[in-house]
């Protein structure tokens, strides 16, 4: 199995003409991703990378059997971009764009969790998502993955890339591995991850990477203890960061103490998971929890 | 981006959000000035971003232009400190600090903030003071109202000690701010029944600003009631999401009015999020994450960052390069630490960068570089092959943070 991306995965890429676009793209390609169409307004008839681009996703969807995209337009359009696809009925949407205003994210995610539509969207602002040997829709380095056992879900890119190298260190591989994005409002949060991650039977250990800022580590820590039924271990990123630079002051209000390096660990230590110190330790603490 | 009071007053007066009349003053004159316009009672207040302003002297209440040049004087040569550090200089001041503690204040003292203009308000009584925020709540994904009778002083104490009277209400963006969340909100927190008509009609217009303005926070404390009957927004702090300054153009100009530490702004110029801290060992990185836990394992190794830099995803030589020479320029650097893990980055372009740095600066402390990921090996043997006496290069995260550590403390590898 593995979760969100596998072999059955039919790619449409929104902004597959732009130079970013085309370059990860063809890298998703080459891993052995099956990439089925692109989209740009404008360009519909022409070829790119060896496959039709359309004005628009529902053209797209309606004659290549598209089932996931990835949005690679920029920050201004890239809203609209997420909804033209769920609109158009694609259940996996991966949003790489960074800098999406909060307040459109908020719109968007208020909109999709409406539910009318089952669809789930990972980012934006993030890497996007690996399932090792069977798909990449994103930017993740696919040579430093292996298949294995372990799910990873992050809030950041580059320590997804470090912590799979840890593990591979170890000879432990990756069911898949979810990049959840950085920003304050994500489509698909920790436990909207973990729940995939408790469904599939190939992943049996899962690492949660966060970052200070927010309560998504904690809630993730509790509803894992009751919910996932599979081992977490857990890293926290901003141990040091001084305080003040993200976090606003009304923020901390609604969440009381939460947001902290402390408060996260103390979260996970209370679910009975391990929190590693760095990314060397998560891999040594994974390889704890298989007895090796 | 964070606002000056002033600033934020402004924009909320375009919403028809009630503000007391004022002026902004750069110098004790122009405040002079400013209470002479505005005649009578004024108060003069220190444009700051700390919290607790007025316990260090930052607000004062004058009856006469005289008094105001003289109050504003006396304001332009306060060091402002957030609140920790307020505490520190408390303590400090009655020469109780610990060992501890008095490496802390000698920190904050770095830290401190002077005001670089004042805003003079016609004075008013208040009768009470709210709380009111409007935010984002990333927890449930959505906007959130926040009202509160016992405003004018540190919301999270009472959010604490009295949550019942700290009144929340949930807003569907799709939705939209209807009466009723107003209704909800003003009737539960139990403002004096003579600001209820006031505040209903204020909480729709800041709600149509925060959406309109982008803002991530609003926040009115206090939103005082007055001798004469009126409700009105006698504070303002107003966070706007800087992700959205492509339909505001006016984010800029806002923005110039901010004092960024002459590193932050070199580094933005050049395309590099950094942020200036208080160490010796300066951090290159890439991603936001792993350059976080790259101060986290520094400090585990005994160390402490001079800065946290991000170079982001796919740079190039010449953004490296020009890293290295930023953060080579501060002279509190000791060593430097160069941590990239290579995906869309590429680790070749990651060693020309530094050796193009090498070649052309001046570079007198050691520099000790970990690549991993893409071409990670061509960048390895690019560096070997370009031998310089300050290069140092580590095989692992943790190992590269030991060595930049002991190498600032003066060791020898």
């Amino acid at each position: 199995m593995a979760v969100i991306v596998d072999n059955s995965t039919r790619l449409v890429v929104q902004g597959l003409t732009g130079s970013e676009g085309s370059f990860h793209t063809g890298r998703n390609v080459e891993y052995g991703t099956k990439l089925v169409a692109g989209v740009t307004p404008g360009k519909g008839g022409i070829e790119h990378l060896g496959v039709p681009i359309f004005d628009t996703v529902k053209e797209a969807v309606d004659r290549t059997g598209a089932n996931t995209s990835m949005v690679f337009v920029p920050a201004r359009f890239a809203a609209d971009a997420i909804l033209e696809s769920y609109e158009a009925g694609v259940p996996t949407i991966v949003a790489i764009t960074e800098h999406i205003p909060a307040m459109d994210m908020a719109r968007v995610v208020a909109y999709l969790h409406r539910g009318e539509l089952p669809a789930t969207l990972i980012g934006p602002n993030c890497p996007g998502v690996i399932s090792p040997g069977k798909a990449n829709v994103g930017i993740i380095p696919g040579e430093v993955c292996t298949p294995g056992p372990v799910g990873l879900v992050s809030r950041s890119g580059t320590l997804v890339y470090q912590i799979v190298h840890e593990l591979t260190q170890l000879g432990i591989g990756q069911s898949t591995c979810v990049g959840i994005g950085g920003d304050p409002i994500p489509g698909a949060d920790f436990i909207d991850v973990l729940e995939k991650f408790r469904d599939d039977p190939e992943t049996e250990i899962v690492v949660l990477v966060g970052e200070i800022g927010g309560d998504a580590e904690e809630r993730a820590a509790a509803w894992a203890k009751d919910n996932l039924g599979k081992p977490v271990v857990g890293f926290f990123a901003g141990r040091e960061a001084p305080p003040g630079k993200r976090m606003g002051h009304a923020g901390a209000i609604v969440s009381g103490s939460q947001g902290t390096w402390q408060a996260k660990a103390d979260a996970f230590k209370a679910a009975g998971f391990p929190v590693a110190k760095n990314p060397t330790e998560v891999a040594q603490l994974v390889a704890e929890l298989r007895g090796e | 981006m964070d606002l000056f009071e002033y600033q934020g007053k402004e924009l909320l007066r375009k919403f028809e959000v009630p503000v007391p009349e004022g002026r902004v003053a750069q110098s004790p004159e122009e405040a002079a000035d400013a209470a002479r316009f505005l005649g009578g009672k004024v108060v003069v207040k220190a444009q700051v971003q700390v919290g607790g302003r007025g316990k260090q002297g930052g607000v004062a209440l004058v009856d006469s232009p005289e008094e105001a040049q003289a109050a504003a004087e006396k304001i332009f040569a306060i060091d402002f400190h957030d609140q920790e550090g307020f505490k520190l200089k408390q303590k400090a001041d009655a020469g109780s600090l610990n060992a501890q503690e008095t490496e802390v204040w000698e920190q904050k003292q770095r830290q401190a903030q002077r005001a670089s203009r004042v805003l003079v308000e016609r004075a008013s009584d208040f009768t009470s003071e709210y709380y009111c925020s409007f935010l984002l709540d990333r927890t449930k994904r959505r906007h959130l109202a926040i009202l509160s009778a016992m405003g004018g002083m540190d919301i999270e104490a009472v959010n604490e000690e009295h949550p019942e009277a700290v009144v929340k209400v949930g807003i569907d963006p799709l939705l939209a701010f209807s009466d009723f969340h107003a209704r909800a909100l003003v009737f539960a927190a139990k403002l004096d029944t003579e600001a209820r008509k006031e505040t209903l009609q204020i909480l729709p217009k800041l709600y149509r600003a925060f959406v309109e303005l982008d803002a991530s926070q609003i926040e009115i404390n206090p939103l005082a009631f007055t001798a004469e009957g009126r409700v009105i927004a006698a504070d303002a702090k107003v966070v706007l999401d800087d992700s959205a300054a492509f339909r505001h153009p006016f984010f800029d100009e806002l923005k110039a009015a901010h004092e960024v530490p002459e590193q932050e702004k070199k580094a933005k110029s050049l395309g590099l999020n950094l942020i200036k801290l208080d160490g010796d060992v300066g951090i290159i990185g890439n991603g936001a994450g792993l350059v976080m836990s790259t101060l986290d394992v520094v400090k585990d190794a005994g160390g402490d960052a001079a800065n946290f830099l991000d170079v982001g995803g796919g740079a190039n030589a010449e953004v490296l390069s020009n890293a290295l020479q930023i953060i080579t320029e501060n002279p509190a650097v000791k060593s430097v630490l160069i941590n990239i893990f290579g995906g869309i980055t590429r680790c070749d372009l990651v060693a020309e960068g530094i050796i193009d740095a090498l070649g052309r600066l001046d570079v007198t402390v050691p520099i000790v570089v970990r690549l991993d990921g893409t071409n990670a090996e061509q960048g390895r043997k690019m560096l070997a092959d370009a031998p310089h006496p300050m290069l140092r290069s580590a095989d692992t995260m943790l190992g590269a943070a030991d060595l930049a550590v002991r190498l600032a403390h003066g060791e020898q590898s």
